[in-house]
């Protein structure tokens, strides 16, 4: 055991920096600006561990219907446009690039392209969102909504695969189809929502970094709110093939 | 770090830095309510849970006053039904769950690491409004409309019941948030605001129980969450996902459900073994046995949690190789709940036991946790479970392991920790006597109903075969018995605020940090930098009649005697 | 509760101190698990708090006593507390494992009834078609129940055959019993229901050999050999309307069948509806239709449940309720 004298070393941890300057955004309880820095990317990591875990419960509820009704889902993808969803996913990943790009100007101190690039961000996750909405609202006028409410229009009941093997398997509708729409609006609906989230975080940080908040010293903000752009655009990765793209 | 600057800061505030600590450095609303120091944050949520306990305490009387006979007694079939849903509810998401980690984890965890803070104090901060806020819903539940559903929110029984369950499903969603973030803040605390000395082996064992407590509120809480969104979803649009008559599958949301609640039993006990594993230790004035099976295990507990929820589910119709795979997993994670037993006992053994109110306490732990998790067998077995599943054996079990486990152990770190959070002592004769009392009365409450259940007795009956009645009759007297218990203990603890002698820095000779400072501690826990050292190193501490507490030995009285003098 | 099932739970009262009676021999089995598992239980926990308490006495603090060594782990002694424990639970497991796949694995001949829960009655079709609201069984002879619920989850509970089941809307669940004792067993709504859910109870009459078929075919022609009134009373009493319409004007979770038929009553939504033929067959097999003022829409619909005969009949007795 360890007696007093012998232990009187104490985690001192970043002592020497301290007494020079303290940085503007060190908190009290922090000794350096690496543990508060560390302790926050941490932080971050967990929360998206959470993220997954909530968009999980979904995946699973997904994958449960799919292994029990394997007709639904192939039935009702067709009423997905395959080349929306494409469009969207490039989007994203554009977007996902502006972010990587908006976090290198932060820890270079490009403030100019730190704004440009949170910018351009901005803009991706928008035309998503109106991508989005174009979707939904086609499903809407041909009643295509989540079971409780799904009653197919006739006229607007055409698949939008161009191919006509695809075509042919609209006449015979199985029933319970309302579940897979159920699962589709609750994943990209949780999705939209994140991407709204994230424009808010994007529009955050792009406020301070317009006031010069953010230099190679302190740029930590826009990395986590980067992690977190990545992660929303990740499940998008997994949404666009599992619920547009089935045979 | 900052030594020098934090010398100089308290020396300007105060000429006497010894008497300023965090409870008297600012006053008013706003220095409470905005505040982000992790011990106030602690105090807040220590009497906000208290409320939230009293309040579900009300619930259970009105319940085992209506069951005192087999038919009406004080109230019609649906108040009944929504006074046991909102009993479970409310103990269950208001007051347990956030109990030990949200009051007891954050006044000690920042103190016992030798840190000023929690990594994060104002999502600290903002975890404690969450609660308010999900405490604020489930109140707007019962004002508008109640709720009938059970604590499990049973589709499609839920989602066809007219009650407000809605309403109550966004307030536990918002509680599970307050959950994760108190979780997210203690992990991102234990990694980077440990001293470098403190290795993870060096860590006191409630830390390790807290660490391994915040695993699962981090990695299960959000599939409560999605959960309650699907409900909500369900009720408000007709989803159907778990409804029957839309292609949905009912038992889907009991698979859901129970994927975090199950884990979530150990949110509420795992904790509370921490607590258990200082105070046998402290008290018995010897250093865990075992630390690091006690630590591993609390590790293996959480993990194993995670894979057992399907042993809720036993009756549901699952399939036979489910629910075999799931009784062996269940079984798995008794044994290391049994280590810790067997290790608390090893810890005791050829100590030097001094029976102060947390020691009785942990002591009726030991007791009552013991018949929690042996009743577990006869459950966690296939076949007896199909005849005891949802009957009062159940009802007993898991109130001997929530109640007589956590809640006891709660209490024992109430009575542990009271003088270094409010820097007074409490009259010992009172605190054992209402130890003694919450003992008593708990066993007189819910031993008769291991029997009812056995019988036959289905849970969250309102009226019953008079057969029972007796039994029901025991059970009530003891309710009432362990609320009068309850009481005596507040009032122990009231009465020293006004009444109790000062606290000294260490009462009970303690060798974790947070024993090192002032009773109660200043704004940034330590004057100066702690200690390093073992956290269960007790005979480094010798008792000081001038201190009225303990202080270091010092190299000359080290040796010489094992034998402290009695408090 | 109803008064006669009340005694027959009372009635059938024979257990040990644990148990009530058992009825089956797999409950012979439960029960020999569950003493073999209170024994475990029992040793460990004298044990445990033995230990518990002899260490307080003997190594209390007090004056003159000075604390021994003891070290601080030993991990041979970790190991023996792990895998004794361990070695036990695997025994219990497999005894549980066993006796569950007993109690879910009918044999090749089973006599099968068809069982309809709905808030809060129970409906146990047998192979004629016939429906009854409680369970008749022959004794000595395997019977397997095919469930399913018409609303919210149910489960059917016989503590006597220690057995327990979910019935879930949507989906049909099963299980068997083969009941070694004639006698009344109750049978309960073991999964939370809603309002009357600790009403929900029904027996299970197991009958002695050759009983059975004569009860079968006696009841399934009372139609046919009772004056309507009289078997619209049987009914009642039966099929789970007795529940939540009272004889007798008190209003419970239904309108009261005493004295109504013939007048005018408001209904939920303002309008008013005269008590007629009509109206409580569209009541019986479309419930939700035309609600009256003051009650809430809760009533199950028994559209393929009961034949027209019999809703006849059960017209015929509210009629007869003046």
């Amino acid at each position: 055991m360890l007696n007093q004298t012998a232990a009187n070393v104490v985690g001192s941890q970043g002592q020497e920096n301290h007494e020079q300057s303290h940085p503007r955004f060190l908190a009290h309880h922090f000794h350096s600006s690496e543990q508060q820095f560390d302790s926050g990317k941490l932080g971050m990591w967990l929360f998206l561990i959470t993220e997954v875990m909530f968009f999980s419960g979904l995946f699973c509820a997904y994958a449960v219907y799919r292994s029990t009704h394997p007709e639904i889902f192939i039935y009702a993808h067709q009423f997905l446009d395959a080349n929306l969803g494409a469009t969207n996913t490039i989007v994203l990943l554009c977007s996902s690039l502006t972010m990587a790009l908006a976090v290198r100007s932060a820890q270079t101190s490009q403030q100019k392209m730190l704004v440009v690039y949170l910018t351009l961000t901005l803009i991706f996750a928008a035309v998503f969102l109106s991508i989005k909405y174009v979707e939904y609202s086609h499903k809407w006028h041909a009643g295509l909504l989540w079971a409780g409410d799904f009653h197919p229009v006739a006229g607007h009941e055409h698949a939008h695969d161009g191919d006509g093997q695809d075509a042919g398997k609209t006449t015979v509708m199985p029933r319970d189809v309302g579940v897979f729409f159920s699962i589709y609006y609750a994943l990209t609906g949780l999705h939209g929502i994140h991407i709204l989230g994230g424009m808010g975080a994007i529009i955050w940080i792009l406020i301070r970094a317009v006031r010069g908040d953010f230099n190679a010293e302190y740029y930590a903000p826009v990395d986590f709110v980067g992690l977190y752009w990545h992660l929303v655009d990740l499940i998008w990765i997994f949404l666009f093939p599992l619920l547009y793209l089935i045979h | 770090m900052s030594v020098l600057q934090m010398e100089t800061e308290s020396a300007a505030v105060n000429e006497r830095p010894s008497a300023e600590n965090y409870l008297n450095c600012s006053h008013g609303f706003w220095s409470w309510a905005a505040t982000r120091d992790h011990k106030r944050i602690a105090i807040m949520y220590l009497i906000s849970v208290l409320g939230a306990f009293l309040l579900g305490g009300i619930f259970a009387i009105l319940i085992r006053m209506e069951l005192w006979t087999p038919q009406r007694t004080i109230m019609d079939h649906d108040t009944y039904n929504h006074t046991f849903t909102l009993h479970g509810a409310v103990m269950t998401f208001l007051f347990i769950i956030p109990s030990i980690p949200a009051a007891w984890g954050n006044f000690v965890l920042p103190v016992m690491l030798g840190a000023k803070d929690v990594a994060f104090p104002k999502m600290n901060l903002a975890s404690y409004y969450l609660w308010v806020g999900g405490a604020l819903f489930l109140l707007a539940a019962i004002v508008l409309g109640g709720l009938d559903t059970g604590w499990t929110f049973y589709t499609p029984y839920s989602t066809t019941t007219n009650s407000s369950v809605i309403t109550a499903s966004i307030g536990v969603f918002i509680l599970g948030f307050s959950s994760i973030f108190t979780g997210l803040n203690f992990i991102v605390t234990m990694h980077t605001m440990r001293p470098v000395w403190m290795t993870w082996f060096r860590m006191p064992l409630f830390l390790w129980s807290l660490y391994a407590t915040s695993i699962i509120q981090v990695l299960a809480t959000p599939v409560l969450g999605i959960t309650l969104t699907l409900l909500v979803a369900e009720r408000a649009l007709g989803i159907g996902i778990f409804d029957p008559k839309l292609g949905g599958d009912p038992v889907l949301f009991q698979h859901f459900f129970w994927f975090y609640s199950h884990p979530a039993v150990y949110i509420m006990i795992l904790p509370a073994m921490g607590i258990i594993s200082e105070i046998i230790s402290v008290f018995s004035r010897k250093p865990i046995f075992g630390y690091r099976f006690v630590a591993y295990s609390s590790i293996a507990i959480a993990l194993l949690g995670f894979l057992v929820w399907g042993h809720h589910m036993f009756t549901s119709g699952q399939s036979r190789i489910s629910a075999i795979v799931f009784s062996a997993l269940t079984f798995s994670v008794s044994i290391p709940s049994g280590i810790k037993v067997f290790n608390w006992l090893a810890t005791m053994y050829r100590g030097s036991i001094i029976l102060t109110t947390p020691m009785c306490y942990a002591l009726s732990f030991i007791f009552l946790f013991t018949i929690g998790g042996l009743t577990g067998l006869f459950l966690g077995a296939l076949a007896t479970d199909i005849h005891l599943h949802d009957t009062y054996f159940v009802v007993a079990h898991f109130h001997y392991v929530m109640m007589g486990g956590t809640l006891v152990s709660f209490i024992a770190g109430l009575f542990y920790w009271w003088p270094k959070m409010t820097g007074r002592m409490y009259s010992e004769f009172w605190g054992r006597l209402g130890c003694f009392g919450v003992f008593a009365a708990f066993n007189l409450t819910f031993f008769p109903q291991f029997i009812l259940g056995a019988r036959g007795m289905p849970r969250r009956y309102y009226n019953y075969p008079p057969e029972f009645q007796l039994y029901h009759q025991i059970s009530t007297v003891g309710a009432f018995l362990l609320g009068a218990s309850l009481f005596v203990a507040a009032f122990t603890l009231i009465h020293s605020l006004f009444r109790g002698r000062k606290a000294p820095a260490n009462p009970w000779g303690a060798a974790s940090l947070e024993w090192q400072t002032s009773s109660p501690p200043p704004l940034h826990n330590f004057e100066s930098d702690p200690c390093a050292g073992d956290p269960y190193d007790l005979d480094s501490q010798i008792y000081d009649p001038d201190l009225s507490g303990y202080r270091f030995r010092v190299e000359s009285e080290r040796l010489h005697s094992t034998n402290d003098s009695a408090i | 509760m109803d008064p006669k099932t009340m005694m027959a739970v009372s009635e059938t009262d024979g257990g040990s101190f644990w148990f009530p009676t058992a009825g089956t021999q797999i409950a012979k089995e439960v029960d020999g698990l569950f003493y073999f598992i209170l024994a475990l239980s029992t040793f460990f926990f004298l044990l445990i708090v033995g230990l518990m308490l002899v260490f307080v006495v003997i190594y209390r603090r007090r004056p003159g006593y000075a604390r021994k060594f003891a070290p601080d782990h030993n991990s041979t002694l970790e190991v023996v507390w792990s895998v004794i424990p361990a070695i036990l639970l695997i025994l219990i497991f497999f005894q549980g494992f066993t006796g569950f796949l007993d109690m879910r694995t009918p044999p090749a001949e089973t006599y099968e009834i068809k069982v309809v829960a709905k808030k809060w009655s129970w409906a146990f079709q047998y192979p004629n078609g016939y429906i009854e609201g409680e369970l008749h069984v022959p004794v000595d002879r395997a019977v397997k129940l095919t469930m399913t619920s018409d609303d919210v989850i149910h489960s059917l509970y016989i503590p006597s055959f220690r057995i327990k089941m979910d019935l879930v809307p949507g989906r049909y669940s099963s299980m068997w019993f083969q009941a070694n004792q004639v006698g009344d067993f109750p049978l309960l709504c073991a999964e939370y229901c809603g309002t009357k859910h600790s009403d929900m109870l029904s027996r299970v009459i197991v009958h002695p050999s050759g009983e059975f078929e004569k009860w079968l075919e006696q009841a399934s022609n009372l139609m046919s050999t009772l004056p309507p009134p009289e078997a619209g009373k049987l009914l009642y009493n039966r099929r789970g309307c007795a529940q939540c319409h009272s004889m007798d004007a008190t209003a419970r979770t239904g309108p009261s069948f005493s004295g109504t038929f013939g007048t005018s009553q408001p209904l939920a939504d303002g309008t008013t509806v005269l008590i007629d033929e009509n109206y409580i067959r569209e009541s019986i097999l479309e419930p939700m239709a035309k609600v009256r003022a003051g009650y809430r829409p809760v009533m199950p619909s028994y559209k393929g449940q009961l034949k027209d005969l019999e809703i006849d009949a059960i017209i015929e007795f509210i009629k007869s309720l003046k």
